[in-house]
This record gives C-alpha cells, structure tokens and sequence, in this order.
C-alpha cells in the first residue's frame, strides 16, 4: 500500500497510510474540540486536509485568488540574530533587513524591533530606537510596525524590582504571589503606554505586542489596557499576538471587563482583544511534539476556524516554529511550514498570518 | 499576498484598520479600479503601481519610492498615514 510521507511534530519523518491520515486529521480536530469546547471541522476540511498531505509536492500554497497577508512578529531577528528566531547571523543592519524583506521577500507589512525583544531593554535606548523606525519609515513602502513582548517575567526579581511569583507560589504564598503580579502589572502597563506613544509620535503605522500572556493572566491584562489605550490614545493599528493557546492562571483571579483570563482559548481570547480594541489578533495554538504533523496542522486549524468565525478583525494565526502546526524545531521544514501556512486560510479562514 | 510586488502592503493597511481580508481586498481593489483577482497578480500590479505611481518593488529611477509613494498611497486610499502626516506638519501643510 502506498505511503503518505510527512512528519512528526519535532520535524522527524513518519509515512501514514492513507487511513491513518485520516485518523490522525479526526484526532487532531477533536482534540481541539475536546479542550477547546468548538465545532469540529466539516467533511470538506477533512476532504482539503487529506488532499494536501497526500500530495507528494514539497511545496504547497493557497489557491490562486485566496492570498493572504503577512505580519511579523521578532522583528528581523531572523536575518541578522543567532539563535533567535533561528536567526542566521548576516551581517546586515536593521534597515537594511528590513528593505530586504519589503524587496525580496516580498513581505507585506513589517517590524522593527530591539534584537532583545521585550519593552523592558527597550525603554533605556528607546530613543534610538525611535530613530532606526524613522530611518525606515522615509525609505519604505510597506506598513512599519514597532514590536516586542510585553514580557511581565522581566519585572519580577531577580531581573526587576518586585517579588517572583515563581518562588513564591511553590511555598504556597498564594496572596503574595498575586499581590506581586498585581504590582507588576501597574508599572507594565506604564512602560507600555510609554514605548507605544513614543512610537506613534515618530510615525510608526502599527505596534505588534508579542507573545502576549507568557507570564499568564497578569500579564494579559496589562496588555488589553495599554491595547485599550493605545486605540483610544494613537493613531497605530495594535496587533495582540498571543504566546500560548491557552492563558495560564498564575493569578487566577484576574479579570477584564467581567471575564476571568484565566483558562481563556484563543476564540475567548479574541473577544477581550476585540473590545480593548486591537485591530489584528494573533492566535497561537502550541505543537505537540510527540504527535504527527496532520494531527497537529487538524487541531490547529479547528481551533482557528473557532476565531475566525466571528471575528470583527482580521486573524492572523501564529505560523512559527512550534505553533500553528509547524514542528518544534530550529529549521522549520519547507513541506510542513506551506501546509500549516495554507491550512489556516483555506480552513481556518484567516485573514493573514 | 506578495507585498509591493503586487498589492499586498495596500491590503495590509486596510487590515491595520481592522477590515478581514475579503472587505480590505474589495476596498483596495475599488480605489485601484482593478478586479480583486488581479490584487494578487504581480504581472497586472507591477503596470498599475507604476501608473499610479504608488512605488514598484523593482529599482527604477524617477518612480515615487518611500515616503512620496506611501503620500500617494494616502491619498488613493483616501486614509491617512501616520508618517505622511507628520511630514505635512513639518512642512506647515
């Protein structure tokens, strides 16, 4: 019997038969509808789905009409970093990446942030930083964002000023835990505003707030209030990309406008992102490494299409490595990443990615 | 969508105004006067840009690039675009 070539979630090689492709895409799917509590993809998606692994082409890509539009997230830590975001360490300045993607790649939007990309080490060199998004905004065509993580974890000691909930929670400090998240947030929340009108007044088109929630429910509210303010406050477009499919409690008692963040999907998420009023929202759903790449892109995409369903702005999911079905390894495969790529429009229906 | 190849950065900013991909490509495509199909086609978009001078992802000299092309995106779209405004404000306009 003839054998579907694809791959495992950590990039490694496995073969499926033509029914245990099938298996897998059901598997994945309901695993989504399971936690998730969504509807499952319809016979059509499977029918796509099915169709794309089978295909024995390394690439493939939407239909022809169903383009889709690109955002970044990391910057152009990807040309000139090392190892973030598998970066190959040219020797090139930012401004020269980023004409690089607006000319070669073909990108349709783009991001300028510090190589260490959290607003924390931006606020100290944020003037400069102001100078290399002017710089880019005189020679470029495409829309500029400014981005970075929010990155609460940096605001706990020992790299800033407040209590780790990290220690203290394990010794079952549970309210001073939170007491210090709530502290932490206050002054997040400051810098955030600070940095986003810092680049609206040099003209920046749009901010991206990077793996938002890593550091949990506090770290999400404080960026649905500076999102909040941001759209009331500037002229940027915000994008809110998120860090994991689901908010982790380490608060737990947090909540905005009446909603615990705590244990929110990204369909739910969306919402809250909706009403602070963000103009793009960037789903993360995680890859399991120790599943297929067909159980993983099926999950994904169910999970999306929960979004995109009713969303009011443009979804753009997480397609990197380790979320959005691509495998959890430095050199994300090319017949895995255009899979997961074109999965998400032609199913999920997003908007962009 | 292929960015200033075609018309994807025009695309993009319309979503930066919160419209899904369907409404941001009827929008663009109805300030461009050219079927939504041929957003995406870099053969038609190259002609177009030039033509409405709205900056081309090749290097040709005398063709608007950088902040006179995204002046005259503005206008196209009839949106505003933060860093032409703060140019017509340092220019008193």
């Amino acid at each position: 019997m003839a054998t579907i070539r694809t791959r495992m979630g950590d990039g490694s090689d496995v073969e499926l038969t033509p029914k245990e492709l099938r298996q897998e895409l059901e598997d994945g799917c309901q695993a989504a509808v399971k936690r998730g509590k969504v509807d499952p993809l319809t016979e059509d998606d499977f029918e796509y789905l099915i169709e794309m692994f089978s295909c024995p082409s390394r690439i493939w890509g939407v239909q022809r009409g169903n383009e889709a539009i690109l955002s970044k997230d990391g910057s152009t830590n990807s040309l000139y970093s090392s190892r973030l975001s598998s970066g190959v360490g040219l020797p090139l300045s930012r401004e020269q990446c980023v004409r690089t993607f607006e000319a070669a790649f073909g990108f349709d939007s783009m991001e300028v942030g510090h190589t260490d990309y959290s607003v924390k080490p931006v606020k100290p060199i944020c003037t400069l930083e102001q100078h290399h998004v002017e710089c880019c905004l005189n020679t470029t065509i495409l829309p500029i964002f400014y981005g970075f993580m929010p990155n609460l974890g940096l605001y706990f000691q020992p790299d800033g000023p407040f209590p780790n909930p990290s220690d203290l929670l394990p010794k079952g400090q549970i309210e001073e835990g939170r007491r210090a998240q709530e502290e932490g947030i206050v002054t997040l929340v400051e810098d955030l505003k600070w940095v986003t009108g810092m680049m609206d007044q040099v003209g920046a088109d749009g901010f991206n707030y990077d793996t938002v929630a890593s550091t949990g429910d506090a770290e999400f509210l404080a960026t649905l209030q500076a999102v909040e303010w941001a759209s009331k406050n500037t002229k940027l477009g915000v994008e809110v990309g998120m860090a994991a499919e689901m908010v982790l409690g380490f608060h737990g008692e947090l909540e905005y406008d009446g909603v615990r963040l705590a244990g929110l999907w990204p369909h739910q998420q969306l919402k809250l992102v909706e009403k602070a009023g963000a103009a793009i929202f960037g789903p993360v759903v995680n890859t399991n490494s120790g599943k297929t790449s067909p159980w993983n892109i099926a999950r994904s995409v169910t999970f999306v299409k929960a979004c995109t369903k009713d969303a009011t702005i443009p979804i753009h999911p997480n397609v990197g490595m380790g979320v959005g079905g691509v495998p959890s390894f430095e050199v994300p495969p090319a017949d895995i990443v255009t899979r997961a790529s074109a999965a998400m429009v032609e199913v999920g229906g997003a908007d962009g990615l | 969508m292929g960015g200033i190849r075609t018309a994807g950065d025009l695309v993009a900013r319309m979503q930066l105004r919160g419209m899904r991909l369907t409404e941001a490509k009827e929008y663009v495509a109805g300030k461009l006067g050219v079927d939504v199909r041929d957003l995406s086609n870099s053969t038609v978009m190259r002609t177009v840009r030039e033509e409405l001078d709205i900056g081309v992802v090749t290097a040709v000299p005398g063709v608007a690039k950088g902040l006179a092309a995204k002046a005259r995106i503005a206008e196209l779209l009839d949106v505003e675009i933060n860093c032409v405004e703060k140019l017509k404000a340092k220019m008193g306009l």
